[in-house]
């Protein structure tokens, strides 16, 4: 069996006295389509800032693609193929929604050894990638001109124009409509076929069911449960860990 | 307009400039322009620094006095041709200033910021102490009077602030518009979503802080010579720490334009005032007026046009 | 140099003594700068700008009415708190809350400083100015050791001033909201505090500490109006030495670095102070960014 593309080993993170992260181990293997839940606080998004490097881990390894990452720069790992949207959207206020997209395209796919986009190839990867998440007719327009729900499809975008192989999407579909959330799904299911490995962070049970091929749950910086969607949600402690909330 | 265009169109437009000065029969227009010129370098750099990657630098005298203590050393060892001192001048501020850069910008900007403002502190005192180079007393440059092709010695100096001047606002522009302009925008915007993008912040930090660093550096080095007299507390004066940060403030900091507009406006403004009223109002004034924008008018008066030209758009 | 050993061992010794005194002040200095960076996370660089303002306060009321410098500091308090209080809330309007600190309110903070001195200067002039009060001059002799009273007393003054905070800090509700302000506003708005009127009234009694911390100063040495700038290096190598956030650590950072400007000015000369605590500040920075005893 191949190695998995990324795997985490015992990682732990800690605010002070606070343990954010536990412990963790995981790996996914290439081309899967991965939900990781949890309740609120639980260390998604600081499980997602460690393996992108955001934030340094006290223990643990991170290894992508058969390489130990935990002494790269967080650039540095976005050029290897790790991406990630953020889960409070953070677009570049002064660049227009496609210079938000131009930004990855130039310093992650251009930097990359191999093929350089040119300036045209660059503008038509630009408007491809909005059309995809239906951004289309914003593409001249400011981020603080856009709606909350749009600005979480432009992060989304953006992390999409790393052209990763691990896409990292953290809560890509709050606030989305039942058919924008089925679109969202689609679009990243597509992304799969086309090869690219998806980490989806989500709170809507609907969309992680229909997503993923496996879930893992997260409480407390503590990993509850790995497997298989049907077992995992009648996993008890699956069950005790969001009701008891 | 690309880059080699708008250089050229700056060549042309200083060249008019210098023989429309010429045309005054005043020397004093050379010495007030050389100051103003002096200031739009200075408003210039730290825009490269301040205003398109966000890191805020409060010792903009400290590369500046660099500059011009670099000549002062020089000078007594050979006293050598100022273009070449302009560079020297450069080479000594960019050092300093990515040692700097590579000590605190992986920190915060807070950070940065009150490491430069106490950079300034420290090289005043280090070169206050330093007898070679005057010391507290001060050193003397004895500038010659004439210069060959040009005429009264003030006007070379006014002319190679003048290149310089188009050596700055040239390399502005031209980040402005290029991929790395787009790297400094993002660092500004958001530095960890940069970072996620692939922009590798360190290293166009450290750029922005040498290249930003080198041009006070550049601006300064032919100082001594323009005021015969150099004393620690005239090239670190309060008024370059707050120029270099009012100007592009007031003027917009998010184009090359800003610090022009800023350095040109203010720049005459306190050269008038210094003659009519005390310099240390003058100063109060340029003070109160930076605190007045940075609440108000926080994208200055290219942002101010740029708000009003949209609103009779519509 | 044989001889000169006793010689040295006085020095040493006084050095040190000078360096204690020396640090319990800087405490004092240093002390608002732990609540408005540290807790509050603002970057008042014109912290020593406000400290000079009251350097001058207790100069000019001494200078006319006799009264001892720290006695005017206690009664600028209030004054100073709701100074404090005003700009935090000019700051928090036009900075905080549209999310724009970092450029524009160093640059705010900067100005102020700027315009502060400058204002001094058109005022007073750039003379030095100095107070008098009968514990400036006399010093305490135990052994070879030299207390000198003028550093003795600010020094004694600070460290009442640290504790009061301490205890004001760590014994009532506001103190104890004000500790947790910086890292739970949730939990604060969810007991019905205002988070923002909790950041005002730190910042105000940030301020207020300049007021005391200005009339030490003058009883300590002389004032003009740059004698802010030098101070600004010292107090945020301070603060970055003994940990953000932790006034204990404060009081620890302000002692290493007394004891450090100390011996340079024995044995190397008084001019090099500055150079002292922005070399410190750096290696700080450096290799320890979070401090002796930081979060």
């Amino acid at each position: 069996m191949p190695s998995p593309l990324l795997e985490v080993a015992g990682l732990s993170k800690r605010f002070g006295g606070f343990v954010a992260l536990d412990g963790i181990d995981l790996a996914v293997a290439e081309g899967e389509r991965v939900g990781l839940i949890g309740p609120n606080g639980s260390g998604k998004s600081t499980l997602v800032n460690c393996i992108c490097g955001t934030l340094v881990n006290e223990t643990g390894t991170v290894r992508f693609n058969g390489e130990t990452v935990d002494r790269l720069l967080t650039h540095e790992r976005t050029r290897r193929g790790i991406a990630r949207s953020f889960q409070l959207p953070r677009p570049f206020t002064t660049l227009t929604v496609a210079g938000n997209l131009r930004v990855p395209l130039l310093y992650t796919v251009n930097a990359r050894p191999g093929h350089a986009l040119s300036p045209t190839e660059l503008d038509a990867r630009c408007a491809e990638l909005l059309e995809l998440v239906g951004l289309a007719d914003k593409a001249t327009h400011l981020p603080r001109d856009l709606t909350q729900v749009e600005m979480r499809k432009l992060e989304l975008a953006r992390a999409m124009a790393a052209e990763p192989k691990l896409l990292i999407a953290d809560e890509s579909m709050a606030g989305l409509s039942h058919s924008e959330v089925d679109d969202i799904v689609g679009l990243l299911i597509r992304l799969n076929e086309r090869g690219i490995t998806i980490i989806l962070i989500e709170h809507i049970m609907r969309a992680v069911m229909k997503f993923s091929q496996r879930i893992i749950v997260l409480v407390s910086g503590k990993k509850i449960a790995d497997g298989a969607p049907d077992t995992v949600i009648r996993d008890s402690e699956v069950e005790r860990a969001y009701i008891g909330q | 307009m690309r880059t080699p265009v708008f250089f050229l169109i700056s060549i042309a437009v200083a060249a008019v400039v210098f023989f429309a000065a010429r045309l005054v029969s005043n020397d004093y227009v050379f010495f007030a322009g050389y100051t103003v010129l002096q200031f739009v370098v200075l408003a210039t750099a730290w825009n490269i620094l301040g205003g398109y990657t966000g890191y805020v630098n409060f010792g903009s005298a400290a590369f500046f006095a660099l500059g011009a203590y670099a000549t002062v050393f020089l000078h007594k060892l050979y006293p050598l041709p100022i273009p070449l001192l302009i560079v020297t001048g450069g080479i000594v501020s960019g050092v300093v200033g990515f040692g700097m850069g590579y000590l605190t910008l992986r920190l915060r900007g807070a950070f940065f910021a009150i490491a430069t403002l106490a950079l300034a502190v420290v090289l005043q005192t280090l070169v206050v102490n330093w007898d070679y180079v005057g010391g507290s007393r001060g050193a003397y440059i004895i500038r010659p009077n004439e210069i060959a092709l040009v005429g009264p010695y003030i006007q070379y100096l006014f002319l190679l602030m003048l290149a310089l001047t188009v050596f700055a606002l040239t390399i502005a522009r031209g980040i402005e518009r290029s991929q790395l302009g787009y790297g400094f925008a993002t660092i500004r915007d958001d530095e960890l979503a940069a970072e996620a993008s692939g922009v590798p912040t360190l290293r166009l930090k450290l750029i922005a802080t040498t290249l930003s660093g080198a041009l006070m550096g550049m601006a300064g080095a032919p100082f001594p010579y323009y005021i015969g007299y150099l004393q620690p507390s005239s090239a670190f004066g309060l008024e370059y720490a707050v120029n270099s940060i009012a100007m592009p403030m007031i003027g917009g900091t998010t184009s090359w334009v800003g610090p022009l507009i800023g350095a040109i406006l203010l720049g005459s403004l306190q050269q008038i005032a210094t003659v009519t009223i005390s310099s240390a109002v003058n100063l109060l004034i340029v003070g109160l007026l930076l605190v007045a924008f940075v609440i108000i008018a926080p994208n200055g008066i290219v942002g101010l046009v740029q708000g009003w030209t949209r609103g009779r758009a519509k | 140099m044989g001889e000169q050993v006793g010689l040295s061992f006085d020095l040493l010794i006084n050095a040190l003594i000078a360096g204690i005194l020396l640090g319990g002040f800087y405490t004092a200095v240093t002390i608002g700068v732990s609540i408005s960076f540290g807790i509050l996370d603002i970057v008042n660089i014109a912290h020593p700008a406000f400290i000079i303002l009251g350097s001058y306060i207790a100069y000019i009321v001494n200078a006319r009415l006799g009264i001892d410098p720290i006695a005017t500091s206690i009664i600028m308090l209030p004054a100073f708190y709701l100074l404090g209080a005003g700009i935090y809330q000019v700051y928090y309007e036009s900075f905080e809350r549209r999310g724009q600190e970092a450029l524009r309110g160093l640059s705010f903070f900067f100005g102020l400083l700027f315009v502060t001195e400058v204002m001094l200067i058109l005022v007073f002039g750039v003379d030095y100015r100095y107070v008098e009060a009968p514990y400036i001059g006399p010093s305490w002799h135990i052994g070879v050791m030299d207390f000198p009273l003028r550093m003795l007393v600010p020094c004694i003054a600070a460290l009442a001033m640290f504790a009061a905070l301490e205890l004001y800090l760590s014994h009532t509700f506001i103190g104890r909201a004000i500790s947790a302000v910086a890292q739970d506003q949730l939990a604060l708005r969810l007991m019905g505090v205002s988070p923002i009127r909790i950041k005002r009234i730190a910042f105000g009694i940030s301020i207020a500490t300049t007021a005391v911390a200005g009339a030490l100063l003058i009883i300590i040495q002389p004032v003009e109006p740059s004698v802010g700038r030098e101070y600004i290096g010292r107090v945020f190598a301070i603060c970055v030495l003994g940990g953000l956030g932790s006034l204990p650590g404060t009081v620890i950072g302000a002692m290493l670095l007394g004891i450090i400007e100390s011996f340079t000015a024995t044995f190397y000369g008084p001019s090099w102070a500055p150079a002292v605590a922005f070399g410190v500040l750096l290696l700080t920075l450096a290799f320890r960014p979070a401090g002796l005893l930081g979060r």
